[in-house]
């Protein structure tokens, strides 16, 4: 598959921005489910910053998607499909998202303001565990606008709504940590960073190892004899519909070759999930450093990870490039 | 609306044989020629005169190369190999997941006849119906912005400014050899279901599901009787001996 | 029954504001089409179902018309030439300084020397008017394309059948249970064969194609016959051994319509060696025992078709088929003997062999139609045989193409397949009788009229066009004794021999409708130089070129005048039976085009002119005979005029139908005012059938003889006796071995003593023959007809041209690892007349001692206005580079020894691995002829607002 820039730049960081969605909901929720005090303070102010940035971040990437529609200003039209589509389904869930993201913070702003309403630790809990949901529904949507298509068997794999909610997750804690470790945290809160740090690139890792493993020796599930209602003989190409390139062939018929591909599996995965283990570990470490290791360690990890979208794109083949 | 209609009743498709198509392009070209102008116009062309000449074509014709078989125990006949002409167009499936993805309503199955169609005026141009698509059947056009596709000439088949016996697909009725055949597969006794069922019609890639309503009649077994032949007839007369030829001069002829 | 969320959508939108009936020229097929037009422009063309040619089907090409007659390539004014030959620069004229020109330079011409003038058209269908004018003009330097296109196909078949493959005839297709097709990719019917083909496989006949390449109809063909190029005669032959050998041959058949019976003098060193013996009133004769002789056209006789006669003059003398089984039963006829050379199994011989006998006789049927035979016999039924055959260029584009043409036709009636139901058939006007009567025109009547048209058939070496040492008289060197049978000329000669001043220098040289300066010229790089080349004083050798061309070809660079023609959809032509005729099988038909759209109206400035029109303007200004009054004032206002009022005999004009002062009369009868307006009611065309009883054994068939008489076919109602021993030929071979009045020069006895055979004969095609020496070039390369494309002129053309933007030298897999070559390698192509740098695809559908091309898709660049950077002119690319226009020895032009028939697939090469190229070679400056504007074309965008703005 074509792998248009747009597209990955939309999943790499709306991937983040969920991401980070789910960790702000997780910090918002936790004081609630604890039982503890609702917080204050510097605290909200984290809350805000996190909520504005994955707002921004899916805002961009929903953006940067629009701009590969032909007609951008239809788009409201994709909200309708819902009962069917999942691109329509993330579509509707960003939204719903964004709107309770903006619910959230215009409390948080309106507790800021020092109109601390009473309601403020009843309702942002609430609100916080809806929108955790939703953020996990856009993922599980736009991973499953891919996973559910019959024609790219590379998609269809079961491992492709997990990677994509892991590496959701994963960005998504890099940049929590990016804005974290900016200020001065106790050893043991890096001793936790460190650790849940090497767990997601380790599962990150792992997952994303697991799958290019499958889909290299997964058959495309047909052959050109069935494509062209011929099962069982051997069929082969002596002339193409037209002698050059088509929209099909530019926009289907784009694969990497695995020779092409195995090099920047490596530079994706050092990048997406050795890099943040490094970084971790080097905060940890010399914890002075943490704040532009882990900003450093981000930004490279989401080149591995555009990288890794990229991949997923050139290297699933469609099957409409049995007729060609 | 991309939910499905219930299923027609009608499904209206076409049948295309294998054995009889040469691969002339006569239905791509006049596909195009009709539908530049018609409901799904313009079929836009860039760089038409220029070093990468490419448009939206519903049609395309696709030649290959079948290898021989051995033919096996089953007893199916040894086949030569075979050069395959094979045009390729929307199949207007039953399950077209085409429309299902799609997030706008613009691609939809109708509920009529089954026809799948693309309103142009909902299409935001995402593409993925075409990344639905497992038979290359939609064509984007980037100039346009909007996603087209074959409309089975639904503004010829129903058109009451043509005479009836050219309410048929343009490539149909272009086509030389008369290898297209038009007409309701959802009716047991139509021409085309008959033809289907005579002549063992196949559904491309029904493992997928998608239950496609255009049929294929695949090419029949080549007759080239590669079996060695016998010997030779007989001579009745000695041919060392007499000069073949001989043995017409008592040959009473008539004329 | 909408569901309530679907769009509503008009499924019966107005398809155009009128629709109009004319023939298709987006090739020579002359299909019927109905043109619908929306606010002037062309919304849809489609195939007119009550045409008699295509039957409401179109192809490819004639689909995107549209874009043809929109082409940016149209020319659109007259145009004199400013800068060098060849470098594009003109300036536009308006056409009265154009005419005025060519009359100036064509007058002189035709007071001095009418020869001077040579006139060759390529692709045109309007030779009726064409030749006719050369002869008025009095130049015997007249041609059109057939010469260097099928020939051999024509000739072979006149002077055997009366008939021909081509277009002349055509499978039965209702009846036929087997076909061949013998290297034939598309031909000129191209509809028809492809219905035809629809029909057989609809009906489960068995269809085989032979052929080095397995494409189109070889694809869905039964039996796919591999074989090697230039070598069918042979199979031919050892087809014909076998049928021989096993007694498998319509003898019958044989005495009735053909000459297997008539007793040939055997006189060796005898100026009446190999004639026909006949008695004193000339009547051949045959034997009806050991010796009695009768006249062999008697009836209700049991002539002898084998033995040895001693005729009452002592001479002996043996039948025809005698010469024939003697010849083919001999064992280097064997299949086991051709096998090797020819590339097929000796199995699959005897095996084609017994399926065409089992097909011709175990299936023979009768058809329970009562007819009456030349001779007043009366028959309750017909007797079919059910074997057809169709060939075309793959036989025909060879040096011995002649006779494998002829050998196919001798197998044809050994099978008693020629007019038979279920076999191959004549199309009307033909059959002809044997060879036709129209001889060549060679002599100028005091009034400087030719005193036949140019254009002829010899029936002896008395008619050759030769002077009195026996050397050519036409610039082609066509009727020369090199050539003497070149029934249609031969195009592929001219630029060289006009350029040499071979056998004389000419003056101007008007060319129409033919792309001589790329891909219909062999040896073009030559042929490019030749049409610059300047002499010692800094003329141009050939000192004038007026062309017509409605697009800017490869050629129009290279006139010194160009006259721009119309679109086919902006003029009025006549597809004539006196012409190529669009016949079928059961009824004669002609047809016409006009203008259905405004050649004016379609671009600001737009100033083009039918050429036949200019044709017939130019005469009248030269005061040419035919063309004006006795006042002197133009006898015809137009082409139109001309169609309709021009009586070439008495009563007969270019077109059959509805003639007679209302329109009453067919084929015969005083020019009708109306006529053009009944034609154009009528659809475009007229046809009439052959009553039923005249459908077959037409050569024979009192019915039919009679029936193309009154219609003006035959100047007489015999019937005609097919040849499968050729007096004509073997009265030149006697004129080369020294016998009669007209002898040939010295050098050139031998070859037409050696060709001239009366029966078919094969040889290795001559290329192969004079490069084998070394072994140099081991493969053969051809080039075929894309079904989707017109020769040059379809890639202007921007839907065609999607189609395939460049081509492919197409190898065998085996064949590149022979000479170490990858698919898509880039690789050199040799020959013995050059190299060609060219990208190489694997296709194991060839032969793998055969390479080969899709024809004219390699373009110069800068032609057809298409961009500088367009895959046609970078790496598309000509087979033509390496095909030389002469012999590898360098005696005679590399065609046919008989016909003159230009051997284009004779070529053979070697192959290599080139360093990786980005462009093809060789490549020749670009032509400064205009770029077309490469924005996105959204043609018919205008269709849908014009729908969208009236509903609103
Ligand atoms: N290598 C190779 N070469 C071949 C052949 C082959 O098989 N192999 N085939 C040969 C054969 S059989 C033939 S017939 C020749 C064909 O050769 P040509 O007869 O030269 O055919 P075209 O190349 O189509 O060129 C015809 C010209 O007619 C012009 N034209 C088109 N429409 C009109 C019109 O309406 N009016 C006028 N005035 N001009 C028009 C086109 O622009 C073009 O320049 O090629 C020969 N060349
Ligand atoms: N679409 C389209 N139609 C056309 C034309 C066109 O340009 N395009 N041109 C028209 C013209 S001018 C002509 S003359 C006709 C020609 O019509 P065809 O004769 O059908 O055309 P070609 O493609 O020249 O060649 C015929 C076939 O001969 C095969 N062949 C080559 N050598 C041999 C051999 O030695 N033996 C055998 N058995 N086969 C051999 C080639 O592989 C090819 O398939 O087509 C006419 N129709
Ligand atoms: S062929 Fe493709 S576009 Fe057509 S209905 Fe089926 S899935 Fe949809
Ligand atoms: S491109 Fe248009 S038709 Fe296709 S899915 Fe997107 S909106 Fe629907
Ligand atoms: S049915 Fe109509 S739109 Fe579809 S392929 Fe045929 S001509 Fe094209
Ligand atoms: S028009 Fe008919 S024969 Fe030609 S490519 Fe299409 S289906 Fe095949
Ligand atoms: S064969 Fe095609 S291009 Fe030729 S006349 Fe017929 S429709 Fe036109
Ligand atoms: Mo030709």
């Amino acid at each position: 598959m074509h792998p248009a820039f747009s597209v990955i730049l939309f999943t790499t960081l709306s991937g983040a921005g969920y991401g980070l969605l789910l960790w702000a909901g997780g910090l918002i929720l936790l004081p609630a489910l604890q039982g503890r005090a609702p917080a204050h303070g510097a605290v909200v102010v984290l809350w805000g910053m996190l909520l504005v940035l994955g707002l921004m971040l899916t805002t961009a990437g929903l953006l940067s998607s629009m701009l590969h529609l032909g007609k951008p200003m239809r788009a409201w039209r994709a909200f309708s499909q819902w009962r069917t589509s999942w691109l329509s389904r993330e579509g509707v869930f960003a939204v719903l998202t964004a709107i309770v993201v903006l619910a959230l913070l215009a409390l948080i702003g309106a507790a800021m303001l020092g109109h601390a309403l009473p309601s403020l630790g009843m309702i942002a809990p609430v609100l916080a565990a809806i929108m955790l949901l939703l953020a996990l529904c856009t993922i599980v949507s736009t991973a499953m606008i891919y996973a559910s298509l019959k024609p790219i068997p590379a998609w269809r794999h079961p491992l492709v709504v997990p990677v994509y909610l892991v590496f959701a997750v994963f960005t998504g804690w890099l940049v929590l940590m990016t804005l974290v470790n900016w200020s001065v945290l106790s050893d043991e809160a890096l001793g936790v960073i460190v650790l849940v740090t090497f767990a997601l690139a380790l599962i990150a890792g792992t997952l994303k190892l697991a799958y290019w493993y499958r889909i290299d020796r997964q058959p495309l599930g047909a052959t050109r004899g069935d494509a062209v209602g011929l099962p069982g003989r051997e069929v082969g190409v002596f002339e193409r519909p037209h002698t050059q390139d088509n929209y099909l062939n530019r926009e289907m018929g784009f694969v990497v070759a695995r020779k092409h591909a195995r090099p920047l599996r490596a530079i994706s995965l050092a990048l997406f999930a050795l890099v943040p283990a490094v970084a971790a570990w080097l905060a940890w470490a010399n914890p002075d450093w943490a704040g532009p290791v882990f900003t450093l360690a981000t930004l490279l990890a989401l080149v591995g990870v555009l990288v890794e979208r990229w991949l997923f794109f050139a290297q699933a083949r469609h099957l409409v490039t049995l007729y060609y | 609306m991309t939910d499905l209609p219930p299923p027609s009743k009608k499904k209206l498709g076409l049948v295309i044989d294998l054995d009889t198509c040469v691969g002339c392009h006569a239905c791509a070209v006049s596909c195009k020629e009709w539908n530049a102008g018609g409901f799904a116009a313009p079929l836009t062309d860039e760089q038409p005169y220029g070093k990468d000449p490419s448009g939206v074509w519903f049609n395309r014709v696709h030649s290959y190369e079948v290898a021989a078989t051995e033919g096996c125990a089953s007893s199916a006949t040894p086949q030569p190999p075979m050069t395959l002409h094979f045009p390729r167009s929307c199949l207007h499936c039953e399950q077209p997941a085409c429309v299902t993805v799609c997030p706008t309503g613009a691609s939809y199955k109708r509920a009529e006849d089954g026809i799948v169609l693309v309103d142009e005026d909902k299409c935001i141009g995402c593409k993925l119906c075409s990344w639905a698509c497992p038979y290359g059947a939609r064509e984007y056009s980037e100039v346009e912005g909007v996603m087209k596709k074959c409309t089975l000439c639904v503004d010829r088949i129903y058109n009451e400014n043509l005479d009836e016996a050219e309410r048929q697909p343009a490539c149909v009725q272009a086509c030389p050899t008369r290898a297209r055949h038009f007409g309701d597969l959802g009716d047991p006794e139509s021409k085309v279901s008959k033809l289907v069922a005579e002549r063992g019609g196949v559904d491309l890639l029904p493992q997928l599901g998608y239950q496609p309503v255009n049929k294929y009649l695949p090419p029949r077994p080549r007759r080239s009787g590669d079996a060695p032949s016998p010997a030779p007839q007989v001579e009745t007369l000695d041919t060392a001996a007499l000069p073949p030829l001989l043995r017409w001069l008592d040959r009473v002829l008539t004329r | 029954m909408r569901a309530p969320a679907e769009p509503a959508i008009d499924t019966s939108p107005s398809v155009g504001d009128e629709v109009k009936t004319t023939t298709c020229y987006m090739c020579a097929c002359r299909c019927g089409i109905k043109v619908w037009l929306k606010g002037g422009q062309i919304r849809y063309i489609q195939g007119n179902p009550d045409h008699p040619v295509n039957r409401g089907v179109l192809c490819a090409k004639g689909s995107a018309g549209i874009m043809q007659h929109y082409s940016p390539a149209r020319l659109d004014k007259p145009l004199l030439r400013v800068g060098e030959r060849g470098s594009g620069e003109f300036r536009e004229i308006e056409w009265d300084e154009a005419l005025d020109i060519a009359a100036s330079w064509l007058r002189p011409i035709r007071e001095r020397n009418p020869d001077e003038l040579a006139f060759f058209t390529g692709r045109d269908q309007s030779q009726a008017l064409t030749g006719w004018w050369a002869q008025q003009f009095g130049t015997v330097n007249y041609a059109a394309h057939g010469g260097f296109c099928s020939v051999n196909m024509a000739a072979g078949g006149l002077y055997t059948l009366g008939g021909s493959f081509w277009e002349f005839g055509e499978p039965d297709w209702d009846h036929t249970q087997y076909l061949m097709l013998w290297g034939v990719a598309e031909d000129h019917d191209s509809n028809p064969i492809k219905l035809g083909l629809g029909k057989l496989k609809a009906r489960g006949a068995k269809i085989v194609a032979v052929n080095p390449v397995r494409s189109g109809y070889g694809a869905i063909a039964d039996e796919w016959i591999g074989i090697r190029p230039g070598t069918d005669g042979l199979f031919a032959f050892a087809l014909i051994h076998e049928l021989l050998k096993a007694d498998r041959i319509d003898l019958d058949y044989l005495v009735r319509y053909t000459n297997a019976h008539w007793l040939v003098v055997r006189d060796p060193g005898g100026p009446e060696d190999g004639l026909f013996a006949r008695d004193l009133d000339g009547h051949p004769m045959c034997a009806v025992d050991s010796h009695r002789f009768v006249r062999a056209d008697d009836v209700d006789i049991s002539p002898r078709v084998v033995g040895e006669y001693t005729l009452r003059d002592g001479r002996t003398a043996v039948p025809a088929f005698h010469l024939v089984a003697e010849r083919y039963l001999d064992p280097q006829y064997s299949p086991e003997a051709v096998s090797e050379r020819c590339g097929i199994p000796a199995d699959t011989i005897r095996r084609i062999a017994r399926e065409l006998a089992e097909a011709a006789f175990d299936r023979a049927f009768t058809l329970p139609v009562a007819w009456t035979d030349a001779w007043g016999r009366e028959h309750d039924t017909m007797l079919g045989r059910p074997v057809s055959m169709h060939a075309m260029r793959g036989i025909s584009a060879h040096s011995n193409g002649f006779h494998t043409c002829r050998a196919l036709h001798l197998l044809q009636l050994l099978l008693g397949a020629v007019d038979s139901p279920g076999s191959f058939r004549y199309q009307p006007p033909f059959p002809k009788p044997l060879p036709p009567p129209n001889r060549p025109g060679k002599a100028r009547q005091a009034n400087g009229v030719l005193d036949a048209a140019p254009l002829g058939f010899v029936h002896g070496p008395e008619d050759l066009v030769v002077d009195a040492d026996g050397g050519p008289r036409r610039i082609d060197h066509a009727f020369s004794w090199a050539y003497p049978l070149s029934a249609h000329g031969m195009m592929h000669t001219v630029i060289r021999n006009a350029w040499a001043g071979d056998p004389y220098r000419i003056d101007t040289l008007m060319m129409f409708m033919a792309n001589m300066s790329w891909n219909s010229s062999m040896n073009t790089a030559q042929t490019i130089a030749w049409l610059t080349d300047k002499d010692d004083g800094g003329d141009y050798r050939i000192p004038r070129i007026i062309y017509a061309d409605a697009y800017a070809s490869e050629m129009v660079a290279y006139a010194d005048l160009v006259l721009p023609d119309t679109t086919y959809l902006e003029r009025f032509d006549a597809i004539s039976l006196l012409d190529r005729p669009i016949s079928d099988a059961d009824g004669a038909a002609d047809a016409i085009r006009h203008p259905v759209l405004e050649a004016s109206k379609q671009s600001p400035g737009r100033d083009v002119r039918g050429f036949q029109s200019v044709l017939i303007e130019l005469g009248a200004r030269l005061d040419l005979p035919g063309l004006v009054n006795e006042d002197g004032s133009p006898k015809y206002r137009d082409y139109a005029d001309y169609i309709v009022r021009h009586e070439r005999a008495p009563g007969v004009g270019l077109l059959a139908g509805w003639r007679g002062a209302h329109g009453e009369v067919e084929a015969k009868g005083q020019p009708n005012p109306e006529q053009l307006q009944r034609y154009i009611d009528n659809g475009g065309f007229w046809r009439s059938e052959i009553p039923e009883h005249a459908r077959y054994f037409k050569m024979a068939n009192r019915g039919y003889l009679d029936w193309a008489q009154r219609m003006g076919f035959l100047g007489h109602a015999d019937p005609i006796v097919l040849q499968l021993y050729s007096e004509t030929l073997q009265k030149f071979r006697l004129a080369a071995q020294g016998h009669g009045a007209t002898q040939p020069p010295e050098q050139h006895r031998e070859r037409v003593a050696t060709y001239f055979d009366p029966i078919p004969m094969w040889y290795e095609p001559f290329e192969g023959a004079q490069v084998a020496a070394g072994n140099d070039f081991p493969l053969s390369a051809v080039t075929q007809r894309p079904m989707f494309m017109y020769h040059a002129w379809g890639s202007q053309n921007a839907w065609l041209r999607q189609i395939a933007t460049r081509n492919w030298m197409y190898l065998h897999p085996e064949t590149g690892a022979r000479y170490g070559i990858g698919d898509e390698d880039w690789i050199d192509v040799s020959s013995h007349h050059g190299t060609i740098t060219v990208q190489a695809k694997f296709a194991a559908n060839v032969q793998p001692d055969t390479v080969w091309t899709w024809n004219a898709i390699g373009k110069r660049r800068g032609a057809w206005r298409l961009g500088k950077d367009a895959p046609e002119g970078r790496e598309g690319f000509l087979l033509n580079h390496l095909i030389s226009d002469i012999t590898p020895r360098g005696d005679y032009a590399n065609a046919d020894p008989v016909t003159g028939q230009a051997a284009w697939f004779d070529l053979r090469v070697r192959i290599a691995k080139a360093p990786v190229a980005q462009a093809s070679s060789p490549q020749f400056p670009s032509l400064a002829m205009g770029e077309a504007d490469d924005a996105p074309l959204r043609y018919g965008a205008q269709f849908r607002k014009q729908r969208e703005d009236s509903t609103q």
